[in-house]
């Protein structure tokens, strides 16, 4: 049970003069269960390629196989591809249109052809599941803050029981303590349900944090694809593409240059923290400092 | 899907007819349209077709991209040829049953086909290589004399500047809801109409929600500059005729004698 993609193009508005390679040639396997961050600059293709996963797009050429089936096939079921592969896009709130939270997220299930039993027990599940409060289930959906708004689209994405979930950009425009529970409650809910999670952002504290591997899209072309601290080893190749290594990386990096033998492996404050204390414990007190505690 | 309609849309190049004043297009478009219907045979069209395949060679657009926004239009001109073909009295050249196409009907559906083309790539021509901004400038200038009748011209075309800045927005917003609805499940292809027009609910709601809200912050973004209409405002870059203005001016008046001296004459022919 996988997610691979063979040699996969895309080409935007072809035959137009704003021609352009949105992707360029992306060979991938994307395994069950694994939470995969997607991060790279605006227009480097990671949108689109979310976009063919799920079969909204068709690729120019090559071929994308869903549990080792080809989705270009002329019998591939690709409305029910849709269900299993849940795209949440970028605002989802934007897309909300019922007249209450609840019968919004019973519309994706509701369309899967499900009783009604069936639909309402899912919707309630989702909804629980990006921690809505209960009170809030029968409230029109514009009357809710962005961040609930946002929990709530993303549940409507969820009550289809996807297998793998996409979400782009989940955190654009929350505030800190808004992403921050976002994020948390994805991670929940992927290592609860074993979902497989493919989060698009370009945020790479949002990323580093969370996922197991990092891709990095630049151009329409994968740049880099490992996990996160081998990712940011390369945190000069990622500032001449546009993007940056999360911030605890350059101050690993800073002291190490600087004297203090810190692991630079370190990507999140935590880590860093960590990792500095046990160095400056280490040598015996900071370099140049000599005697004075810490 | 639906960015494929370019009517209304800046297509940006660099070509003299982009440099023009926007008085001169929006003019010549005007009387461009007009002259079409003054035709009383063929010669005027060619004549038309060839002054407007000038122009757009000029323009430096792809034909083929101007071509792709009349998609959005196909209907009504199918439309209108259907109707012209089969309902005009006239000598009949075949009857099936009680469907006849006479000589008359099918000279009208052609004419009428042609001039509905023209009119449509005249305008999109414009709209291509004016920018929004320009127009209504331009638009504004022209109707200028209204104000003496208290017409607010200037709000008047700040408002169109607005519509037609917001429609590729408002696609690109359809594109994506649709795209969003898709995922969750939506179809908005099978089904008979009810269900059909049923089936837009989760399309049409978001999509005024978002053009409110589009709407709103827009508002509040010009009120916040202290917008508060025509009066006494001035332009930073005001409209001044240039010498090319008034050779296209003279190009223009050109065609319109030539095609209308033309257009007019009685020939044997039909059409």
């Amino acid at each position: 049970m996988s997610i691979i993609l063979d040699h996969v193009n895309y080409i935007y508005e072809k035959d137009t003069p704003l021609e352009r390679k949105a992707l360029d040639d992306i060979s991938l396997v994307i395994p069950d269960g694994q939470f995969i961050g997607i991060i790279g600059h605006t227009g480097s293709g990671k949108s689109t390629l979310m976009q063919h996963l799920n079969g909204l797009i068709r690729a120019t050429s090559g071929s994308i196989y869903f549990n080792g089936e080809d989705i270009y096939d002329r019998d591939y079921d690709r409305k029910k591809l849709r269900s299993r592969v849940g795209l949440v896009f970028q605002y989802p709130e934007h897309q909300l249109f019922e007249i209450d939270v609840f019968r919004d997220v019973c519309f994706g299930p509701k369309n899967l052809g499900l009783d009604r039993r069936e639909v309402e027990l899912r919707a309630y599940d989702a909804l629980r599941r990006v921690g809505l409060p209960d009170e809030l289930f029968y409230q029109s959906p514009f009357e809710l803050s962005g961040g609930q708004k946002r929990r709530v689209a993303i549940a409507g994405v969820l009550a289809m029981k996807p297998e793998v979930l996409i979400l782009d950009e989940p955190t654009a425009g929350l505030d800190p303590r808004g992403r921050t529970e976002i994020l948390e409650q994805i991670k929940k809910l992927q290592r609860e349900t074993g979902m497989t999670v493919l989060l698009v952002s370009h945020s790479m504290e949002d990323v580093a944090e969370y996922v197991d591997r990092i891709l990095v899209m630049n151009q329409g072309r994968i740049l880099y694809d490992d996990a996160p601290k081998a990712v940011f080893r390369h945190y000069r190749e990622l500032e001449e593409v546009g993007l940056a290594a999360p911030q605890a990386a350059y101050i690993m990096h800073d002291l190490r240059e600087r004297g203090l033998p810190v692991n630079t492996d370190a990507i999140t404050v935590e880590e860093a923290a960590e990792e500095i204390a046990r160095a400056v414990r280490a040598a015996g007190g900071l370099p140049g400092m000599t005697g004075q505690r810490i | 899907m639906l960015r494929d309609i370019t009517l209304g849309q800046y297509y940006q190049t660099e070509s003299c007819i982009h440099r023009l004043d926007p008085r001169v297009k929006l003019g010549g478009t005007i009387l461009f349209v007009l002259s079409l219907f003054f035709f009383r045979n063929a010669l005027g069209y060619v004549a038309a077709v060839l002054f407007l395949g000038i122009v757009i060679r000029l323009s430096h657009v792809p034909f083929r991209y101007m071509v792709r926004g009349m998609k959005g239009i196909l209907l009504l001109l199918l439309l209108t040829v259907v109707f012209n073909l089969f309902l005009t009295p006239g000598t009949p050249i075949v009857t099936v049953w009680r469907i006849r196409i006479t000589w008359e009907g099918a000279a009208l559906a052609l004419t009428m086909a042609v001039r509905l083309t023209l009119l449509i790539i005249g305008s999109s021509v414009m709209t291509l290589t004016t920018t929004p901004n320009h127009l209504t400038d331009g638009m504004e200038r022209l109707l200028g004399p209204l104000r003496i009748f208290k017409v607010p011209v200037h709000e008047v075309a700040m408002m169109m500047s607005i519509a037609l800045r917001f429609i590729p927005i408002l696609l690109e917003e359809t594109d994506k809801i649709m795209k969003a609805q898709i995922a969750r499940g939506a179809d908005f292809e099978s089904g008979n109409l009810l269900k059909k027009a049923k089936a837009l609910v989760p399309l049409l709601v978001p999509l005024f929600v978002s053009a409110f809200r589009r709407a709103n912050d827009l508002a509040l973004a010009m009120e916040s500059r202290c917008y508060r209409g025509g009066e006494g405002r001035t332009k930073m870059k005001p409209l001044i005729y240039q010498r090319r203005d008034y050779a296209a001016y003279l190009c223009l008046f050109l065609y319109l004698a030539v095609s209308i001296s033309l257009g007019r004459r009685t020939l044997s022919l039909p059409l």
